[in-house]
């Protein structure tokens, strides 16, 4: 073990140990505000076996993580090609960025509640707000990535004879691939914050509902479970877009 | 001069399609709205957004007027922020400055990163309540990760061999963080503030939504429940107004501190 991760799991270990005994066996904190690592684990078995706000643990972690799936895939289908059409023809980009710009400062969290205005509590609704928080940081990243493209590699296609569309599909497209998973990675953070405060603000099921049952029933340890699963979930689903990412853009270097 | 008179038709062409762009925007728009397709209490036309806004500014709605209720998000995301600048961009350069703090905070901090903003939202409201102290702690959770990492990663740009002269030269660690460090890192600390004030700024406004009862976020969910869209979208308006104010500001400053300090790559 190299000696930076062995001082770092030391530190984890600490502070632990700190919050153990500062909270279950000295009870210098007060644990209606703050959980011990104690009050977690209950927390933790009682969702798993017995459910919470909804149900267990398990469907209320799969309902959040389909709709972040949905709403992410939603966004990077129609984003991407809009980023890449835009980084391509300057006509084009000069059409759709009024538009873009416009929307483009307004925070993905202000449309919940337009979103709950026109389709209620619905998965629907969570699917919109999540669709406009991630649409934005894949379109400017595949947009920025065509346009980075080294000028070279162009110029040299043509010098062999490459047709206009062969540039776009075996230069253009390839070459911007990495800037384009850059911008995917903030898309999947995006999706993951947007949907947490969409289910906090007014959900039926989900680790939002959860986060906002525990807090209204003034539930430290149950929150503290909803946070870890939130973050878990949001770790994993950017381990598989790594993975995805080693598989489509092998060369990038890392 | 013909290439010159082609350009400058170009740009003239580019112009007009962006003319046409937005023009395409809020036409498609107002139909939508006077087609009756969509109902009213769906999709408000832009004029009704307008009629909503000015009307707010001066008649109060929930409480205050829409320049009061931004004022007031304002103030709490310039506390929340001014914290997490203040205590981020020092941890950051620490960090960079001594191993052995780089290596204790990596994993809580990598742990801390994975947490979404608005996940915090309940723990800060039972701590700290809904006043002042829970919103500045959403906003603070929001801005923090930003400014330390690019103070960390500025740190290290910093040529260890100024660093080095510094301590020969008798400057003790503060010193050399505040007159080494920080002006080598400058330009890298100021966009993560600016990042920083953006998340920032989002991240107060799910507050606001969630559990805090003023604000303009405030006004967002007020507008959705009385079934008012043309408050929410005007309401809407004003937070991208402000945030995208903010961000030119921010710009501005780091464009000024990158002619003066930056070292070009």
């Amino acid at each position: 073990m190299k000696p930076k991760t062995a001082i770092g799991l030391a530190t984890v270990l600490l502070l632990l140990l700190a919050w153990y005994l500062a909270t279950d066996v000295a009870g210098l904190i007060d644990r209606q505000r703050f959980p011990s690592l104690g009050d977690i684990w209950t927390a933790g078995a009682q969702i798993m076996t017995r459910g919470y706000a909804g149900g267990t643990l398990v469907p209320q972690a799969l309902y959040s993580l389909r709709l972040v799936v949905l709403g992410f895939l939603v966004a990077a289908v129609s984003g991407v090609p809009l980023g890449i059409l835009m980084g391509l023809s300057r006509r084009f980009e000069a059409l759709v960025n009024p538009a873009f710009l416009l929307v483009r400062p307004i925070p993905p969290l202000a449309w919940i509640p337009l979103a709950i205005v026109w389709l209620g509590l619905a998965d629907s609704a969570k699917v919109l707000v999540i669709w406009f928080a991630a649409f934005v940081p894949a379109v400017i990243n595949s947009h920025t990535g065509i346009r980075n493209v080294d000028r070279t590699l162009i110029a040299a296609g043509r010098v062999h004879g490459a047709s206009q569309a062969r540039i776009v599909w075996d230069v253009l497209i390839p070459g911007a691939m990495p800037m384009i998973f850059t911008g995917l990675r903030l898309s999947l953070q995006a999706s993951w914050t947007t949907l947490v405060a969409a289910e906090l603000v007014g959900a039926v099921l989900g680790l939002g509902k959860v986060l906002s049952t525990a807090y209204r029933d003034i539930y430290p340890a149950m929150i503290a479970v909803g946070m870890i699963t939130v973050a878990l979930l949001g770790a994993l689903t950017t381990k598989v877009l790594d993975l995805i990412e080693r598989r489509v853009v092998p060369w990038r270097q890392y | 001069m013909a290439a010159i008179l082609s350009a400058v038709r170009g740009r003239r062409e580019l112009a007009l399609l962006s003319l046409l762009g937005a023009a395409l925007f809020f036409g498609f728009w107002q139909m939508l709205a006077i087609s009756g397709l969509v109902s009213k209490f769906v999709l408000p036309s832009p004029g009704e957004v307008l009629i909503a806004a000015l009307t707010m500014m001066v008649e109060p709605f929930a409480g205050n007027t829409i320049q009061g209720h931004v004022a007031a998000s304002l103030g709490r995301w310039a506390m929340g922020f001014g914290l997490a600048a203040a205590v981020g961009v020092p941890l950051g350069l620490a960090m960079g400055y001594w191993r052995l703090l780089d290596a204790m905070v990596s994993p809580v901090f990598e742990a801390y990163r994975y947490i979404a903003p608005l996940a915090w939202v309940p723990f800060a409201a039972l701590w700290f309540g809904t006043g002042i102290g829970g919103p500045v702690m959403v906003i603070f959770t929001g801005a923090f990760a930003p400014c330390v990492l690019n103070a960390y990663r500025g740190a290290h740009l910093v040529e260890r061999h100024l660093v080095e002269a510094a301590r020969t030269l008798g400057a003790g660690s503060v010193r050399v963080m505040a007159e080494v460090l920080l002006p080598g890192a400058l330009p890298s600390v100021v966009s993560g503030l600016r990042v920083g004030a953006g998340l920032g700024w989002q991240s107060l406004i799910g507050a606001e939504l969630i559990v805090v009862s003023s604000g303009i976020g405030y006004v967002l969910v007020q507008g959705q429940s009385n079934l008012a869209p043309e408050i929410v979208i005007a309401a809407m308006a004003a937070v991208g107004l402000t945030g995208l104010l903010i961000d030119i500001a921010l710009r501005l400053a780091e464009a000024r501190i990158r002619r003066r300090w930056g070292q070009t790559p």
